[in-house]
């Protein structure tokens, strides 16, 4: 693939996503998007990049935008933040109004594993009356978390063998996440560089591993829309390697805790 | 330097046991190996590990009978046993958790699939990567 190509692909990418592609990826680029060269017939990612030119090409743009920022997910990654949110809930919920529903957003949820992985202990705390939204930028992604079916390999990955057969059924090779873990969630197709007001507020915000991907001021903007959507006592949670230091003013880490914040007094 | 944590895996192909014992050692692990039920049950005797990756299907004494001799002679605790099998049938895993396994891995396996049960199980620190 030649420079130009790669830029023109980058900068298809950034635009619809925001997820900034540096020239080391070139072998993601083979790889992810293969099986659409593939499915088009087309014989290089130059042909690709040259055929993306047309502005019709609005299908084969999203899906390659899809194929290049979709990640990998398994259930409770990184076990910290799962930890603390079983430690936080009981007191949050104490502070509430009786009856309040807890509201929960997976932003860039992927397949579902974190808004599953939060229903379960949810379940497990007696919080049935909550409301999960999964949202990610990728349609197939967000189909494929609604329904709920994972691979043997996916249910493998981070997920104790006692929560699977307490959570999962089984059908065939797959296991599906049971119903009423399921009629808690809710997933839908969202840009993370998108509005997000109309969703209302939230008590417990995850977006974990997707800022690494932006520039700097698009990494402010986006922690920024978060926190207007965190309740005044909410928490959010970023990955491991991510931080607010000098990208937002409203936004400050819980001490002690990694990859927990709250909203700056 | 701290002891290593001793781990016996059981299985009748040797190849499955290099491919554990190669994950395992990795992380520091003293390994031993046994092909069968019985012959795991005679190194339990010699020295009782801190887990067992245990088969299903083996000949002369199987998993589910040596999970079963195990509780009954070593107690629910101690090894830490955990099914690493292509026995993947829903009443085949609650079967092996209600005679007392803590952990189920269904084959095929990966080092990323061990390596997350060990950490759940708390064998291995969390910020030890695949």
């Amino acid at each position: 693939m030649n420079a130009e190509s790669f830029a023109a692909i980058a900068a298809l990418v950034r635009t619809r996503s925001g997820i900034v592609l540096t020239p080391d990826k070139g072998y993601m680029l083979e790889t992810r998007l293969a099986p659409i060269l593939k499915r088009e017939g087309v014989a290089s990612l130059d042909m690709l990049a040259l055929r993306l030119r047309d502005i019709r090409a609005e299908r084969l743009a999203r899906d390659v935008t899809e194929a290049l920022t979709t990640n990998e997910s398994s259930f409770f990654r990184d076990g910290k933040p799962f930890d603390h949110l079983r430690r936080l809930l009981p007191g949050l919920m104490a502070a509430r109004a009786a009856g309040h529903r807890l509201r929960i957003w997976s932003a860039a949820c992927s397949t579902g594993q974190e808004a599953y992985s939060v229903a379960m202990i949810l379940s497990e705390l007696g919080m049935r009356q909550a409301e999960i939204l999964g949202t990610d930028l990728s349609r197939e992604v967000v189909e494929k978390a609604r329904e709920g079916f994972f691979t043997q390999f996916e249910v493998q990955r981070g997920l104790p063998v006692q929560m699977l057969v307490k959570h999962f059924r089984q059908e065939g090779a797959r296991w599906q996440v049971r119903p009423e873990l399921r009629a808690m969630t809710r997933f839908e197709e969202r840009n993370l560089l998108g509005e997000h007001r109309s969703l209302g507020r939230f008590d417990v915000i995850f977006c974990r591993n997707v800022l690494i991907y932006f520039d700097p001021p698009t990494k402010g903007r986006v922690l920024n829309a978060l926190a207007a959507q965190l309740a005044p006592d909410g928490v959010l949670y970023l990955g491991g390697a991510e931080t607010v230091l000098g990208l937002t003013e409203k936004l400050m880490a819980v001490p002690g805790e990694r990859g927990a914040y709250a909203l700056a007094r | 330097m701290e002891t290593p944590t001793t781990c016996l895996v059981v299985d009748d192909s040797r190849v499955v046991r290099k491919a554990a014992r190669r994950i395992l050692e990795r992380h520091g692990f003293a390994v031993r190996e046994a092909e069968n039920g019985l012959l795991a049950l005679e190194a339990c005797r010699a020295e009782l590990p801190r887990l067992v990756l245990l088969d299903w299907n083996m000949p002369v004494m199987d998993g589910l009978e040596f999970l079963n001799a195990a509780r009954a002679e070593f107690g629910p605790e101690r090894p830490v046993i955990m099914l690493c099998t292509t026995e993947s049938e829903f009443d085949r895993i609650v079967l092996a958790l209600a005679a007392g396994a803590q952990e189920y891995i269904m084959k095929p396996f990966d080092d990323e699939i061990v390596t997350g049960k060990l950490v759940q199980l708390g064998l291995l620190a969390e910020d030890v990567g695949p």
